[in-house]
């Protein structure tokens, strides 16, 4: 299996990347990550389970309750990421001169 | 083949340049980050405010199967059309501290223009944070082009 494939399909949904910023600041339980959307929690909990099946959070055990974290490991060096970085805003960009070239055409 | 959009990010810099040159003219090229109407449309957002001028402030909100995802607001600090906008960038209910940007509109041709965006981070760890995350909505945005696409051929 196509891993790298597999967490690009997984950031490809919306609220998966709401999620991860969600995480960045502090590990949550899935309770407190569902609290903050207006989702079914287990839409959300579905949601957990692919971003932790692709590595992308990984859980810990505290006492009866489970928190997730951001795999940092999954976080490569900034050059690794300065192309889907730009990938976003050569599309963003794209869908821009689409817009106004219809626009204009108006 | 060139790329037509371009990221420059050093490593020991707090700050991230990214240019791009578009087949349009820069009157068309501004007008995109002017009227609320067309920011919309290529940003696939739904903008809440958009106030362009000195001290007037902005902000929008994706959202996704009627779920809001993201939300982000700053305030605008110099707005003059053809030429600048330097402004703020906030993302809400994320751990990232604002940051500044410097947007440079020009003209390279009567048909086409560049825009450079300056954009400078509170600390270089924010900065890789952010490159970090894993926020590109390319597969998404790929997806709406094809949607595009096949419109037109209806």
């Amino acid at each position: 299996m196509n891993l790298r494939r597999d967490v690009f399909q997984a950031i490809a949904d919306p609220t998966r990347r709401a999620i991860l910023l969600l995480v960045t600041s502090q590990a949550m339980t899935a309770g407190v990550i569902a609290s903050n959307f207006d989702t079914a929690r287990p839409t959300v909990s579905k949601h957990l389970q692919i971003l932790t099946e692709c590595e992308l959070l990984t859980q810990e055990q505290s006492g009866r309750e489970i928190y997730y974290h951001i795999n940092a490991k999954k976080m490569k060096e900034v050059a690794d990421f300065i192309e889907p970085f730009r990938q976003m805003w050569d599309d963003r960009f794209n869908k821009l001169e689409a817009v106004m070239k219809k626009y204009k055409n108006k | 083949m060139e790329q037509k959009t371009k990221v420059n990010a050093e490593n020991d810099k707090q700050e991230i340049v990214i240019t791009r040159e578009f087949d349009l003219p820069l009157e068309l090229l501004f007008k995109a980050y002017q009227e609320p109407e067309l920011f919309e449309e290529w940003m696939g957002t739904k903008v809440l405010k958009m106030e362009n001028k000195k001290h007037g402030s902005y902000a929008f909100e994706t959202s996704h199967n009627g779920n809001v995802v993201f939300r982000a607001n700053g305030t605008i600090h110099e707005f003059v059309p053809n030429q600048k906008i330097t402004r703020t960038f906030e993302m809400e209910n994320t751990p990232f501290p604002v940051q500044l940007e410097y947007l440079t509109f020009e003209k390279l041709t009567d048909e086409t223009s560049k825009l450079t965006m300056h954009i400078l981070f509170k600390s270089i760890e924010f900065r890789n944070q952010l490159l970090q995350m894993p926020f590109t909505q390319g597969i998404n945005m790929a997806h709406n082009r094809l949607q595009e696409i096949v419109n037109k051929l209806k």
